[in-house]
């Protein structure tokens, strides 16, 4: 038996455990980047393309939709991996009955991370949809979107999860929202381009998986994709996914393995 | 094949765990033949817990071999973890899935084919008597329910072996005797059976062979009958006092009883006939506040070894 069909065991508890949700989550997906678009791209749009000039008069709609696109999958990974996996291990303790099956703790991190990769595609599957449906995808392009903000997703999710895995509190969820995830949300060219920051603090907008993720789905919806810079961004996220996958494996063990 | 034609189907050498400067298993020996019942009795930190987790290759062997099947739990634990049935102390059942997907889902965690884990299910929740609790979430059956679903999942891959640890802990009385019957059953049906427990009267009910573990060591081991011949008397007489216990019991008891045991709520004597003990007692003109004469039990064979009640 491969290593990687065990990993895939787990990833039917996932998902009847989504089952219970589904239908609220179907909703969200499809309301959230509605009502983003409503207000930043279509209202807030309006006052932007006034006033500023966008490159290659591009609208805000164009400019801010993928970006949303990303963003949004990065909270959608850090929560799937910050309390379900703390429940896993410490409340409901679903790890535990894994690992008494064949599964070994590689099985159930990849499982679950497979999991979550599963529903950054359907997300992200429905975005693309709509944000298409306004108007804000240029180029056939855009259909790679999908793949790269799972990436994105992934590139949070699996670090998060290692996270997860070390902290005895859910109390630093909160702080990682608050202090990460939000500041990302805000600053890593999602809604305006990172060289309108202070010097310092866009040096360090480069460093985020987020803003390699944005620029990177947007020039695909754009059209506009160049290669070299392509595979720079596409690489950056896959360094994210594999160092975070690195620690969690890491943190996973020490966790589960006494 | 091991595990057949004598070989020890489980067999410990010197096995020690530890985390960082405790040493929770102390170089520990035992050999488990196919189709026993056998147990580790001992007190809550006794290391059994410990020693279960290494058999069940979840937790890494520290020093000594561990041959489970025959094989190693190092380089064979997914094959080894295949072949066993897992009751942990604490519940890991999903509480807001049903019973039927509780079993259906961890069956396919065994690769095991949807189809034929349908009627699995159906025959397994037959088995523990939740057939018409099939369909209801987990969360709010009994302590004694969620018990035996847990012991209902663990056998969804037909397990060799069953690894029970304290499988009644905080169950009410008829509670664990339907857990106790049900494991007798399977017992019957040549499954293997290794549980821990704290309590003498599980030990005595489902144990053919069981090891006394106290601080990380093996004490004593045999079967309940072997070790209350040794380490006790057949009878064991209880004295209660109220304030007028006296402190020489070597002077009162002297020729009646084979042993003394004076412990802070109560004084007991070791005897062969407790009724003739009791009796020349009372001839000696010692008069307790109570007298409760009884068959000696594990209870016993472990204050005898260990100097401790083993539910403090």
């Amino acid at each position: 038996m491969s290593s990687y069909l065990l990993a895939l065991r787990p990833l039917e508890f996932f998902f009847a455990q989504y089952r219970r949700v589904w239908r609220g989550t179907a909703v969200t997906s499809v309301v959230t980047p509605v009502v983003y678009l409503l207000a930043l791209g279509v209202g807030l749009g309006v006052f932007v393309d006034r006033s500023a000039d966008l490159a290659d008069g591009i609208s805000y709609l164009e400019f801010v939709a993928p970006g949303l696109m990303a963003a949004t999958a990065m909270q959608l990974a850090t929560f799937e991996s910050s309390w379900p996996v703390l429940s896993a291990i410490k409340w409901d303790r679903q790890y535990h009955a894994m690992l008494a099956t064949p599964l070994r703790v590689g099985d159930v991190l990849l499982g679950h991370q497979t999991f979550v990769a599963a529903r950054l595609l359907m997300t992200s599957t429905v975005y693309l949809v709509v944000i298409t449906a306004f108007g804000a995808v240029d180029s056939p392009l855009g259909i790679l979107a999908i793949p790269v903000t799972v990436l994105v997703g992934l590139s949070f999710s699996t670090s998060i999860a290692a996270w997860a895995a070390h902290t005895e509190n859910e109390v630093s969820f909160v702080a990682i929202f608050r202090f990460v995830i939000l500041p990302m949300f805000l600053f890593s060219g999602t809604f305006f381009p990172i060289s309108s920051l202070p010097a310092p603090l866009e040096a360090i907008a480069y460093l985020t998986p987020l803003w390699h993720g944005v620029t990177l789905c947007r020039s695909l919806t754009l059209g506009d994709v160049e290669l070299w810079s392509g595979l720079l961004h596409l690489g950056y996220l896959l360094a994210c996914v594999t160092v975070g996958l690195a620690l969690a494996r890491m943190t996973y063990r020490r966790r589960l393995v006494l | 094949m091991a595990g057949q034609n004598g070989q020890p189907l489980i067999q410990a050498r010197g096995l020690v765990k530890r985390f960082g400067e405790l040493t929770a298993v102390d170089a520990i020996d035992f050999d488990l033949q196919r189709g026993e019942a056998f147990g580790f009795l001992g007190p809550n930190g006794a290391g059994k817990t410990s020693t279960m987790r290494m058999i069940g290759c979840v937790s890494p062997v520290t020093e000594g071999t561990l041959r489970v099947f025959g094989l190693d739990p190092a380089r064979d634990g997914v094959k080894i973890r295949g072949r066993l049935g897992v009751v942990p102390q604490q519940d890991t059942l999903d509480m807001e899935l049903t019973v039927r997907e509780n079993i259906v889902i961890y069956g396919r965690y065994f690769g095991l084919p949807r189809r034929e884990l349908g009627a699995r299910a159906d025959e397994l929740l037959e088995f523990v008597e939740l057939t018409e609790r099939a369909n209801d979430k987990v969360e709010p059956l009994s302590g004694g329910m969620k018990r035996r679903l847990t012991i209902a999942r663990s056998l969804v891959n037909d397990p060799e072996v069953m690894l029970l640890d304290e499988p009644t802990t905080g169950l009410d009385p008829q509670a664990r005797h339907v857990v106790w019957d049900r494991l007798y059953r399977l017992k019957r049906q040549g499954v293997t059976l290794v549980l821990t427990t704290h309590y003498m009267d599980e030990a005595e009910q489902l144990c053919d062979r069981l090891v006394v573990m106290d601080k990380g060591k093996i004490v004593a081991e045999g079967s309940p009958r072997e070790l209350i011949e040794r380490y006790s008397t057949r009878e064991v007489v209880e004295l209660r006092f109220d304030d007028s216990r006296p402190d020489d019991f070597g002077y009162w008891t002297d020729g009646l009883v084979t042993r003394v045991e004076a412990l802070p709520d109560r004084v007991l004597l070791y005897t062969d006939d407790g009724d003739a003990a009791s009796h020349g007692l009372h001839e000696r003109g010692l008069v307790p506040e109570s007298v409760l004469v009884r068959r000696s039990t594990l209870e016993d064979v472990f204050l005898h070894l260990t100097g401790r009640s083993l539910i403090e």
